[in-house]
């Protein structure tokens, strides 16, 4: 079973949307950016992507880059993801790990799975990893039971869509924009296309969909169409403008009663 | 070593043929493949499928031939240094002068090819990244030739370092954009590029300057630079009658080394080893010797050799040289490594600077500071083999754009080269300032930059 299917799914039940909230690790400290995470959550998110700081995010956009290159810098590294990710478990939250794949490779892929397990993970989503690669992280992730989330965009395939929904286990990713993360004055009917052809494929899978989201009212509009809202550049701005991890649950909050406004698919 | 050491293969490689390696999904062995976002598998696979269909296509290949022999000037010729040699323990020496290409470099065998791709996938930008400039040069060249516009990313310390370049790429119509994340050199300018390109693939091809990233770009990079090794093999036959005892080139990316390498990897008994830019020394950390002092990993879209730290981290490169100082390295030359075909060397700033003079005073000849660490690595391995050996240098480029470093690394004159707090390139009108009507921030991936509004064709530069 998955963790994060199931969250998806209790908040179907309940005739809403999920709210996915991204914060990384380490911005502005780790001990803080823990804090905003649980803040998140107390605000009303559902699920909480764990962000892993990275050298060189190639589908970040500037927000978020300014906030993982400070935790790069302090050397932030897995274990305080991991710590990270037993704090969102505990404030009731289900927490995946967002991470490129170098830092996961090079800390080991099995052993891993292994630990995140331990720490009350779900899984993890992998921007740049696509399923073709990932044999490792397939072998891992059944082994221990966690969830892999892989992307889908708008320039996918038909093929490829069936193929990387096949790979999924939790949901699917649906990015919903070409380019980098960011938020955006505007969703686009890109999103909702993407994320049709890709229920056509998913079966239960859940459709969870991401880049551009900032406010109550996108995430209101995002939940119309989608299983889950995914914000992550509006919460990382929150920090990045020093209004913290009170700032952080303000923004759940609204975004909380976004999910909660619009009349969602049952 | 002994001229009878190599039986005569007079056969010429045929550059059309399918090649060993890699396999249909891009791989070298482990290293290689694809480890970027789902958002641009489907443009590497157009690119794959128009580039697989074009290398194939006799319109192509005629076309690629004329713009080689009449716009590059290829061949480039062989020149035999024998008092540059008398520093190398007296082994012959032999340089093949892609210095004498036009725009100064190997890059333009490369990028005339992708350019030729790109018209053919119908599209009418081109992006690229450079760090010595020599590539976003050759991009812009190629772009000016075929009427495509044309944005290229380059680390701000790189348009300081190698402000003559910018420059260039201004005068042929090309928007020049400094990248002022991470270490502001080329590891960020391909960042950057990737950005570019994931927000404007419907309209923009991303033309890249070496051997890494995700497939297809190490194989068709390669392709495009075998030029350079198929003709220097039967060059050296038809002269010598021989093949070399040892071939020998810079490793950045890798392009200029695969470029040589290739035609003669099938040839066992030819030795190739790549230099690698040691830096300071690689026992300082300050270096850019990947596969010296790398382990495998993720960089930039391929599984490879690279300069990361315990949590995986990309470590900031250090060389004096630009067009060198990058922490990754293709995937093709980790798999050489690992079959044991090719050899990596270091060779320190110091080592490269020294070659570099050399060079100068015994054959009139300025290298570029990438090729210098080549030629160091000449006077290494002939001490190394003594009289009878024959070496193969690839000399990839001309130092022009090198004078300032050079002059401020030998104190001549009161100039030093431009650094990081230097204002007097920006001055001089050609440092890392845009010009007016220019863009001088980076594209403006943050905001509502949809698909609908991707930057189109000629308006690149107008847009912001
Ligand atoms: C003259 C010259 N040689 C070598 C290089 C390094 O690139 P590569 O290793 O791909 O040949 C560069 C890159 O800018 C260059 O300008």
């Amino acid at each position: 079973m998955s963790a994060l299917q199931d969250r998806i799914v209790a908040a179907r039940a309940e005739g809403r949307a999920a709210l996915v909230a991204y914060l990384p690790v380490g911005y502005p400290d780790v001990d803080t950016s823990i804090a905003a995470m649980v803040a998140a959550v107390e605000g009303g998110a559902d699920v909480v992507e764990v962000g892993v700081p990275y050298s060189d995010p190639g589908m970040d956009g500037p927000v978020i880059q300014e906030a993982v290159d400070v935790a790069v810098r302090a050397g932030v590294g897995l274990p305080d993801v991991l710590r990270a990710v037993s704090a969102v478990a505990e404030a009731g939250a289900v927490p995946v790990v967002m991470s490129y794949w170098n830092p996961i490779e090079r800390y080991g892929v099995d052993r891993f799975a292994e630990d995140l397990a331990a720490a009350g993970g779900a899984g993890m989503i992998t921007p740049d990893l696509i399923p073709d690669e990932a044999g490792a992280w397939l072998a891992a992730s059944d082994r221990t039971g966690l969830d892999r989330v892989f992307l889908v965009a708008p320039s996918s395939t038909d093929a490829r869509l069936a193929s990387t929904v096949a790979a999924c286990r939790g949901f699917v990713y649906a990015a919903s924009t070409m380019g980098v993360t960011g938020t955006r004055a505007t969703v686009g009917d890109a999103a909702e296309r993407l994320v049709a052809r890709t229920r056509a494929v998913a079966g239960d899978l859940p459709v969870c969909v991401g880049l551009g989201v900032s406010d109550g009212d996108q995430a209101a509009e995002v939940a119309g169409f989608a299983d889950g809202v995914i914000v992550g550049s509006a919460y990382v701005r929150t920090l990045l403008e020093d209004r913290g991890p009170d700032g952080v649950r303000v923004l759940s909050r609204e975004l909380a009663e976004g999910v909660r406004r619009a009349k969602v698919r049952t | 070593m002994t001229l009878s050491a190599h039986a005569p293969a007079p056969d010429v490689p045929d550059a059309t043929a399918p090649a060993q390696w890699p396999d249909a999904t891009g791989h070298f062995g482990v290293y290689g493949g694809r480890f970027v976002p789902e958002a641009l598998i489907a443009a590497l696979d157009e690119l794959t499928a128009a580039y697989e269909a074009m290398r194939v296509d006799p319109e192509f290949v005629q076309e690629f031939a004329r713009l080689q022999r009449d716009y590059t000037g290829r061949p480039s010729p062989v020149t035999e240094v024998p008092k540059f040699a008398e520093h190398c323990g007296g082994a012959r020496v032999l340089l093949k002068r892609e210095d004498l290409n036009h725009t100064g470099s190997h890059k333009i065998n490369n990028v005339l090819g992708q350019a030729l791709l790109t018209k053919r996938i119908g599209k009418q930008r081109v992006i690229a990244e450079t760090g010595a400039g020599q590539h976003g040069v050759a991009t812009a060249t190629a772009a000016a030739l075929m009427g495509l516009s044309c944005t290229v990313y380059m680390g701000e310390e790189d348009t300081r370092r190698q402000a003559l370049n910018v420059a260039r790429m201004r005068l042929l119509g090309a928007e020049v954009i400094p990248v002022t994340t991470g270490s502001r050199t080329l590891k960020d300018a391909i960042n950057e590029a990737f950005r570019d390109w994931v927000t404007n693939v419907e309209t923009t091809n991303y033309v890249f300057g070496t051997v890494a990233g995700p497939h297809p770009f190490p194989a068709m990079v390669r392709d495009f630079q075998r030029v350079i090794g198929d003709e220097a093999r039967a060059q050296l036959l038809e002269r010598e009658g021989r093949l070399p005892d040892v071939v020998l080139a810079c490793v950045g990316g890798g392009s200029n080394a695969i470029g040589i390498f290739t035609a003669f990897v099938p040839d066992g008994g030819v030795r190739l080893i790549g230099l690698e830019a040691g830096g300071d020394g690689v026992e300082t950390g300050r270096h850019a010797a990947t596969i010296t002092g790398g382990d495998p990993g993720v960089l930039h879209g391929a599984r490879s050799y690279l300069l990361q730290d315990v949590n995986g981290q990309t470590i900031e490169s250090h060389s004096i040289s630009a067009g060198l100082d990058y922490p990754g390295v293709g995937p093709e030359h980790s798999f050489l490594h690992d079959i044991g075909r090719a050899e990596y060397r270091p060779v320190t700033d110091a080592q490269a600077m020294e070659a570099f003079a050399l060079l100068c005073r015994t054959e009139g000849i300025i290298p570029a500071i990438e090729s210098a660490h080549a030629l160091a690595g000449a006077m290494q391995v002939g001490q190394e083999l003594g009289p009878d050996a024959v070496l193969l240098v690839n000399l990839s480029g001309r130092g022009d754009k090198d004078v300032e470093t050079a002059s401020a690394w030998f104190g001549l004159g009161d100039r030093t080269a431009p650094t990081d707090g230097d204002e007097r390139a920006v001055e001089a009108g050609r440092g890392a300032e845009p010009g007016p009507g220019l863009d001088e921030d980076q594209h403006a991936t943050e905001g509502a930059v949809t698909n609908d509004e991707a930057v189109a064709g000629q308006d690149a530069g107008e847009q912001q």
